[in-house]
């Protein structure tokens, strides 16, 4: 069931849309950022409140890289793979978070701390390498600067 | 030099808000609205200033706007998108507008919407530009509290009203009809044209969708006129772009430059030249849905209408550059897997073409391409070419592909004499133990 908190939140946006379903992707946000994930019956509530049905709304969900229909670690880390951030060297940065980490790309920390999960571009090649932990974005990511900027989220 | 777009930009990254961006000159291209301007004569201004638009097409935004039924009978409500999911590769411009100065996107905006007498505006942002969305939340806070947003514009009956909508991460969503799928609430998929979306777009209404730095642009030319729009640029274009660079230079880097600056000035003068070490072979003029410009290339003026058809087209502006310590087959295997990945799959070719493409580039990286697969890639770029797909998104991927095979063969066919990577130090120590 949405929480109360959810159901306001997802009312205010509602109001910008001629019609409920204009909201999708902000519903799935908006409870994403509380429970982390968007799970079948995360999935149910949604389209509930929306007057879709839930296949309507999957459809929608499976198609983006930021709505997780799966569950991540506590924190996610997005790595720019694109071409700017491939030259300057993203495949170094993958390979010291799973040395660090022990995650692959698409893998979860044991611990449930972290997720890495490639990214496309980040739009900021000019600070290539980039990655996104978070909302955080980083630019010149040495493997070596790794370890201090994850140090962050625990 | 004159710099509109950029010249009050903070150099350390913060913010413009409401008080200081009003201090300098926002917001005073209402007055024209105020003081009864018609809207029939901005859009006759906006056509005479030469505007083309900034997100790659470069369609004049002048001829764009004119399909817009106008009138008294024309359907309600009419819609202003403005198109910022920036997620062509290589491309950051539009976010170093959104980040710096969010009013600007605001007030072009509503200059727009009153041009087209609509009145309701969605900024469509990519998901992962998060400080652009908290900037852009409040100057659109700020522009309601001030009255430039939500009632009427003193002396008129026009009001406009606008909502941010943070989309979730498909590079398909820049591609309009499949954002208006999306801000819809519906898988974002390309619609058939026409109908257009001038006529019919988001949920059947006449709909103008226009990259951020169009939108931008257009405070000023009400502000200045087409005259001095003209003089900005080098071309016929008007104004100037918002051009950057990324790759192994000096200093890669955004700049506004008068349309039309060549790609040697942006290089040598502005990146500070190739980088220790590198040296140039070749670049992606505007992202990489861009053939590849070489040496030859490097003197012709960047715009949007002398841009010659048999070389390509600017795109976004933002360039990349391909050095000699990077494989070209590598960097095109990049950009396919990247093509590959955000095929939306509504359409067979793409979705079953971009993946076979990707797979035969990695077989040239892997050693085991034959001439044979030369002439397959050669095939693709001819059936994944304009008019076999349903969208631009294939015909796209296959410019850098094409203009690679063209610039760039014998280092494809190297691939395949040597049987494997010049450029991977795997590969070698492979040879020497075979």
């Amino acid at each position: 069931m949405l929480s109360e908190i959810e159901r306001r939140e997802l009312e205010d946006t509602v109001k910008h849309y001629p019609d409920k379903r204009g909201a999708a992707i902000d519903a799935l946000l908006t409870v994403q950022r509380r429970r982390g994930w968007i799970s079948d019956e995360s999935l149910l509530d949604i389209a509930q409140f929306l007057e879709m049905t839930a296949e309507d709304l999957d459809s929608i969900a499976t198609f983006y890289n930021l709505v997780f229909r799966k569950p991540v670690g506590r924190h996610v880390a997005f790595v720019c793979d694109s071409i700017s951030c491939w030259m300057k060297g993203c495949e170094r940065v993958q390979e010291q978070m799973k040395n660090l980490y022990d995650v692959d790309l698409g893998q979860t920390s044991a611990d449930g701390r972290l997720t890495v999960l490639p990214i496309a571009c980040l739009g900021h090649c000019e600070r290539a390498p980039a990655m996104m932990v978070d909302q955080e974005v980083y630019g010149d990511v040495a493997p070596e600067k790794v370890k201090s900027i994850m140090d962050k989220y625990e | 030099m004159e710099r509109p777009l950029t010249q009050h930009l903070h150099q350390d990254g913060t913010a413009r808000f409401l008080r200081e961006y009003v201090e300098t000159g926002g917001y005073r291209s209402l007055q024209r609205i105020t003081t009864g301007m018609a809207p029939k004569d901005v859009q006759r201004l906006v056509s005479e200033s030469g505007l083309r638009g900034r997100g790659g097409g470069g369609f004049p935004t002048g001829t764009k706007w004119s399909f817009v039924p106008m009138g008294p009978d024309a359907s309600k409500p009419k819609y202003i998108v403005a198109n910022g999911d920036e997620m062509e590769p290589g491309t950051f411009k539009d976010r170093i507008l959104m980040e710096g100065d969010p009013h600007g996107l605001v007030e072009g905006m509503i200059m727009a919407g009153y041009a087209l007498d609509a009145e309701v505006g969605y900024i469509f942002l990519r998901g992962e530009y998060h400080l652009s969305a908290q900037r852009l939340t409040r100057a659109i806070a700020e522009a309601y509290d001030a009255g430039y947003l939500g009632q009427p514009l003193p002396g008129t009956t026009f009001q406009f009203n606008l909502h941010l909508h943070s989309s979730a991460g498909r590079y398909i969503c820049g591609e309009e009809t499949a954002l208006i799928n999306a801000l819809e609430g519906k898988r974002a998929v390309p619609r058939a044209k026409p109908p257009f979306p001038q006529t019919v777009g988001l949920w059947g209404q006449p709909t103008i969708v226009q990259n951020v730095e169009t939108l931008y642009n257009l405070p000023h030319i009400m502000n200045h006129g087409a005259e001095w729009y003209h003089r900005l640029s080098r071309t016929q274009d008007g104004g100037t772009k918002m051009y950057g660079i990324s790759g192994r230079v000096t200093n890669p880097g955004w700049w506004e430059l008068p349309l039309g600056t060549t790609a040697r000035e942006l290089l040598e003068r502005h990146a500070g030249g190739m980088a220790d070490g590198a040296r140039f072979r070749g670049l992606l003029p505007g992202g990489i849905s861009t053939a590849f410009m070489i040496e030859e290339h490097l003197d012709l003026p960047l715009d949007f209408s002398s841009f010659p058809s048999d070389v390509g087209r600017l795109g976004t502006g933002t360039m990349i550059i391909l050095d000699d310590q990077t494989c070209p087959v590598g960097f095109v295997l990049n950009l396919e897997k990247f093509f590959a990945r955000e095929s939306c799959g509504w359409c067979t070719p793409c979705r079953e073409g971009l993946p076979w493409v990707a797979k035969l580039l990695m077989a040239f990286e892997e050693g085991r391409a034959t001439n044979d697969d030369l002439s397959l890639l050669e095939m693709h770029t001819k059936w994944l070419a304009p008019g076999h797909t349903f969208c631009g998104l294939a015909p796209g991927a296959m410019a850098p592909l094409q203009s690679a095979l063209k610039y760039f063969r014998e280092d494809f066919e190297r691939h395949i004499t040597i049987g494997g990577c010049p450029w991977s130090k795997k590969s070698a120590q492979q040879r020497v133990l075979a």
